[in-house]
């Protein structure tokens, strides 16, 4: 329930793009079709915030752009008021990337992993501190892996290993949490504990979360803010208001989300 | 100068001479250190990339030998380059073919090839290609020493960080972890450790020195951590008892270490078999009747 002073001004906008055009490959390529037209989203603190739309509607290439992984043919991003090459504190942004490739043999263990988006706060070239270690213990902690923490992680299942790449990106406890794709093929137990561990983070935290996820309609209930993209934006608004100007009722909207990602 | 003050330190044998010891130095630290930058070129998938450089260090040799330079310096200046090189190759997408890597390689051995076939001394290029620890000279091993300290220093300040960019190098660079830097860093790493092993076991086996201990104390570790000293261990080990046997047989020194190192690869990888089947078997034994 927001109070009044809340209500009368709304929370800060941390993440947004105004007019992000993008295409790949060369300009002046033949057949060079845009991905992305003239996208203009914003992310306010404290949201728990989804990205909808088909395969190939430029979901990822759009938190490619946002996080400053590529430059937008056309238009701007700002990430808590600066552009992406220009934000110095670059922990308050945790990202967890698609299908991170986690090979067979490497053998660093979870908590090796872990502590390793852990110096993104305290300084890539630092020593831990009492601080860094008991924050490294609550991400494991929260994702459930305490008991695994010293296994390898390629010894893992995949919702363990992809459970653990999330604690990775908690362990510099972030402001904004981006996730691509994060439950890709994982167990319905991990998609669960993903589910509780996010929606933990915006209510008790106030993290902001910005997710694109096939299982959106595992999350569509707690959502706070729904982008529904097709090379532009088609829907900007929340949940409720996508059901109202579908027409369909709410309690159908999770369905209506997954027929929507296929 | 031919020995270290002090020299010859009482060593049993088959240390106990003076060159031997001056190897046993330089083969401590080069075993040391080229398995520590191994472990991140290894997980890194770019194995090979200590044997490509070495082709590009015999080019500096060649140059050396033309313009009577330092071999180890100029040599180690064409692996820094060649390094940058192949790092910018690798950030632009260029090199996944290995196409431009092979260019640049085979390119450095032919040059130094046709550029020592110019200089005018009557110096050969074998001592470079297969080692020859045993007539390193004091000099050559506080090149090396120095060499290792530099490796060991970048690796105990970047190290942690190295690892965040293998595990995931758009992660790293969106956290603020400088990938980019840590990326050159690394490629400069490995062509100092290249150089660095030149005298003890020649350009044609310097990537087995980096590859070899880790692949070995990968088999056992159960950490990132432990599989960087196990290698360290295990390069030590190699190091040690190649020399002691090339010493005993009248063998190739830098050679007899690579086949150390080797052997100690397939009794590891035969130990592993053995525990893999005994732990499959015990679970067959302790599973649901």
């Amino acid at each position: 329930m927001l109070n009044s002073r809340e209500a009368a001004e709304p929370a800060p906008v941390v993440l947004a793009t105004d007019g992000v055009s993008f295409s790949y490959g060369s300009s002046g390529s033949y057949g060079r079709e845009p991905v992305l037209s003239d996208v203009s989203i914003a992310v306010r603190a404290g949201e728990f915030a989804a990205l909808a739309g088909p395969n190939g509607s430029g979901k990822s290439t759009l938190l490619r752009i946002v996080l400053g992984l590529l430059a937008p043919d056309s238009g701007s991003v700002t990430l808590f008021g600066e552009r992406p090459g220009q934000l110095r504190e670059r922990w308050r942004i945790g990202y967890v990337p698609q299908r991170p490739r986690i090979a067979p043999d490497l053998p660093a263990t979870v908590e090796e992993v872990v502590a390793a988006g852990r110096l993104a706060k305290q300084g890539w070239w630092r020593r831990s501190r009492a601080a860094d270690r008991e924050a490294v213990d609550h991400a494991i902690e929260s994702v459930a892996l305490t008991q695994s923490r010293r296994r390898r992680l390629a010894e893992l299942s995949g919702g363990e290993q992809q459970r653990a790449i999330i604690a990775k990106a908690l362990s510099a406890e972030p402001e904004l949490l981006v996730l691509d794709e994060p439950t890709a093929g994982v167990d319905v137990e991990s998609q669960r504990l993903f589910r509780d561990s996010l929606v933990h983070l915006v209510r008790e935290h106030r993290t902001t979360v910005l997710l694109v996820s096939h299982e959106l309609g595992a999350v569509a209930d707690d959502l706070d803010h729904l982008v529904v993209l097709k090379g532009r934006v088609v829907f900007d608004g929340t949940p409720g208001e996508l059901a109202v100007s579908l027409g369909v009722h709410r309690d159908d909207l999770p369905l209506w989300l997954e027929d929507l990602q296929s | 100068m031919n020995a270290l003050p002090g020299m010859p330190w009482d060593l049993p044998w088959p240390f106990e001479r003076s060159y031997m010891q001056l190897a046993l130095l330089a083969g401590i630290v080069v075993g040391a250190t080229a398995p520590l930058i191994g472990v991140f070129v290894v997980q890194k998938g770019m194995s090979l990339v200590g044997d490509g450089l070495g082709h590009v260090a015999v080019a500096g040799i060649g140059a050396a030998l033309l313009l009577g330079t330092s071999p180890t310096w100029t040599a180690m200046v064409f692996a820094i380059v060649a390094a940058l090189v192949i790092e910018w190759l690798r950030v632009r997408g260029s090199a996944t073919g290995d196409l431009a890597l092979a260019l640049v390689f085979y390119g450095g051995i032919a040059g130094g090839v046709v550029l020592a076939s110019r200089s005018a001394t009557n110096t050969n290029l074998a001592p470079y290609l297969f080692g020859s620890i045993l007539t390193a000279t004091a000099n050559d091993v506080w090149t090396v020493i120095v060499l290792g300290a530099v490796i060991v220093l970048a690796v105990a300040v970047a190290g942690r960080a190295m690892l965040a960019v293998v595990l995931d190098e758009d992660a790293a660079r969106v956290s603020g972890v400088p990938a980019g830097a840590l990326n050159t860093l690394l490629a400069v790493l490995t062509a100092v450790t290249v150089v660095a092993a030149m005298r003890i076991v020649g350009v044609l086996l310097v990537a087995a020195l980096m590859v070899l201990p880790v692949a070995t104390s990968r088999l056992a570790a159960r950490s990132f951590r432990g599989t960087m000293f196990g290698a360290v261990g295990v390069g030590v080990a190699s190091a040690v008892l190649g020399l002691a046997a090339a010493r005993q047989w009248a063998l190739a020194a830098g050679g007899t270490i690579v086949l150390v190192a080797t052997a100690l690869f397939a009794i590891a990888s035969a130990l592993a078999g053995v525990r893999k089947a005994s732990t499959h078997a015990g679970s067959l034994v302790a599973g649901p009747h």
